[in-house]
């Protein structure tokens, strides 16, 4: 099975194979990170750029650690400071820095759909780094590595993912990639911020936590954003987190000893996670993080390194 | 040089398995020779068929000399200067768990051909640290370099046409030992 696709977009237009593909990819390379020397020839002479409107520590810092160990040429756009604070369009922009000819741009922005627009308009490959509330793949990817190396393996494992999932990127993208590789899926999280007809994305619901976390696998604590709440959708984030926090006795009384604890970050302590079980060895938060350079790694490589991608 | 489905049909065979045992034990007593024992020795087999021949060099060092070398696994991919033109890359990874700072590298391939991957494994080599030599050991050598490069262990010269194919077969991934020379099934 090759890789065929110009862009990575949505974990719901993968099939499995690619899942894995881009999995087994990022599983591989993380060796590079042990080594004194951290980078191989791969993508020497690709340029990648990055173009962030949105905020992001994690995400994009990974996107140009990867590129950097792959040789590429990694340019940084912020939409702050550029000429998008002059009034250029979205699309006029993505068009002139495509007209600088790069191999990869990497595309985050608050608008759903935004990274599959610059897909049809630009020649280049385009990776979705989070668009709006729809998708966030590479996290989905990095998530799947490290509970797949955490378990040593994901197939028929039963995921929780708890919070604001109506507004989450990371949970649409996850129950996609989770189901395509067979996990079992339930959300969790008050009534108005699960999305109605969630359940055609073959999950199961919960409007409690101490139900939603027995038994399970894995537990994916979501960042509850402060805006819900002037939105009249949570009443007070004390009531969220006295309801849907994760304590560690919450965890002692009703999760399994083997359970494991993500959260895409970043954390808000104290509100989704209580400190204790953000740095507890249940938590495996950390490793989410090693793990994304790998995965952006793997996808740039696809993308911009094999036949089937831009890069012939 | 492994043997995906393809028109190929076998010409020839180059060595049994009885020969292709005695080429090894050869290559592993001048490994002993050219070095003066087997101290400060490590191999690096080349994915796939390197890997398992490097074994089976070090398991015959053992032998010989009662010294447990290291084997280390060279995944190139990374380091082809052909990448882009050979579809999907397939990443397998690099597996060195030992320092090479200051070891003899006795690095080993299946068959030499162009010379290519053994340029882009020297490169993966030397980002890895720095050694104090390294030393390039083949079951066969097919000819036709394009880079100045020579092992210094042969198992086999073999003259060779560019259509044709040479197929290392080892018991481990292809349930016999011998060495065959394929040609195009059209002629």
């Amino acid at each position: 099975m090759g890789w065929t696709r110009k862009d990575l977009l949505a974990m719901r237009d993968l099939d499995a194979s690619e899942i894995l593909l881009l999995v087994d990819t990022a599983a591989s390379l993380q060796e590079i990170a042990t080594r004194e020397i951290k980078k191989v020839p791969a993508l020497r002479g690709k340029t990648v750029v990055n173009l962030f409107y949105e905020a992001s520590t994690r995400t994009r810092t990974s996107f140009e650690i990867a590129g950097k160990w792959l040789s590429a040429d990694v340019v940084n756009f912020a939409a702050s400071g550029s000429s998008t604070a002059k009034g250029e369009s979205f699309v006029d922009t993505a068009k002139n820095i495509a007209a600088m000819s790069p191999d990869v741009v990497v595309v985050r922005h608050s608008s759903s759909g935004a990274a599959a627009l610059l897909a049809r308009e630009l020649p280049c490959s385009i990776v979705n780094a989070g668009d709006g509330t729809h998708e966030h793949p590479t996290q989905a990817l990095l998530d799947l590595l490290t509970i797949r190396e955490k378990k040593g393996h994901v197939e028929g494992l039963h995921v929780a993912i708890v919070g604001d999932i109506a507004h989450s990127r990371v949970a649409r993208s996850n129950i996609h990639g989770m189901r395509k590789l067979g996990m079992t899926v339930t959300v969790a999280g008050p009534p108005t911020l699960i999305p109605p007809f969630v359940q055609e994305l073959g999950v199961k619901v919960s409007h409690r936590l101490d139900d939603a976390i027995r038994d399970v696998d894995v537990i994916m604590m979501l960042r509850l954003q402060h805006e819900r709440m002037a939105a009249g959708l949570i009443p007070s984030l004390r009531e969220y987190s006295r309801y849907w926090g994760l304590s560690l006795d919450r965890l002692a009384r009703h999760a399994r000893p083997d359970v494991l604890i993500m959260h895409p970050g970043p954390v808000n302590r104290g509100v989704e996670l209580s400190p204790e079980v953000a740095d507890g060895p249940y938590s495996v938060i950390l490793d989410q993080v090693a793990k994304g350079v790998a995965v952006r790694m793997g996808v740039l490589l696809l993308l911009a390194g094999s036949k089937g991608g831009n890069g012939a | 040089m492994s043997s995906p489905a393809r028109p190929f049909r076998e010409k020839a065979q180059v060595l049994d398995e009885a020969a292709l045992d005695r080429a090894l034990t050869r290559i592993a007593h001048e490994i002993l020779e050219r070095n003066g024992g087997a101290t400060e020795l490590a191999f690096v087999g080349l994915r796939t068929r390197g890997v398992t021949l490097a074994h089976r060099l070090a398991a015959k060092i053992a032998k010989i000399d009662g010294a447990t070398l290291p084997v280390g696994t060279l995944d190139i991919t990374l380091y082809r200067d052909d990448l882009a033109m050979r579809g999907t890359p397939v990443i397998r990874g690099t597996d060195i768990p030992f320092s090479i700072k200051g070891k003899t590298v006795v690095l080993v391939d299946d068959v030499l051909f162009t010379g290519r991957t053994i340029r882009a494994a020297l490169d993966a080599i030397i980002d890895l640290g720095r050694p104090t030599a390294i030393q390039l050991a083949t079951l066969i050598d097919r000819g036709h370099r394009e880079l100045p490069i020579r092992p210094d262990y042969v198992g086999k010269n073999l003259p060779t046409s560019r259509r044709e194919s040479v197929s290392v077969r080892l018991r481990e991934h292809d349930g016999e030992d011998r060495v065959v020379i394929e040609e195009p099934e059209e002629v």
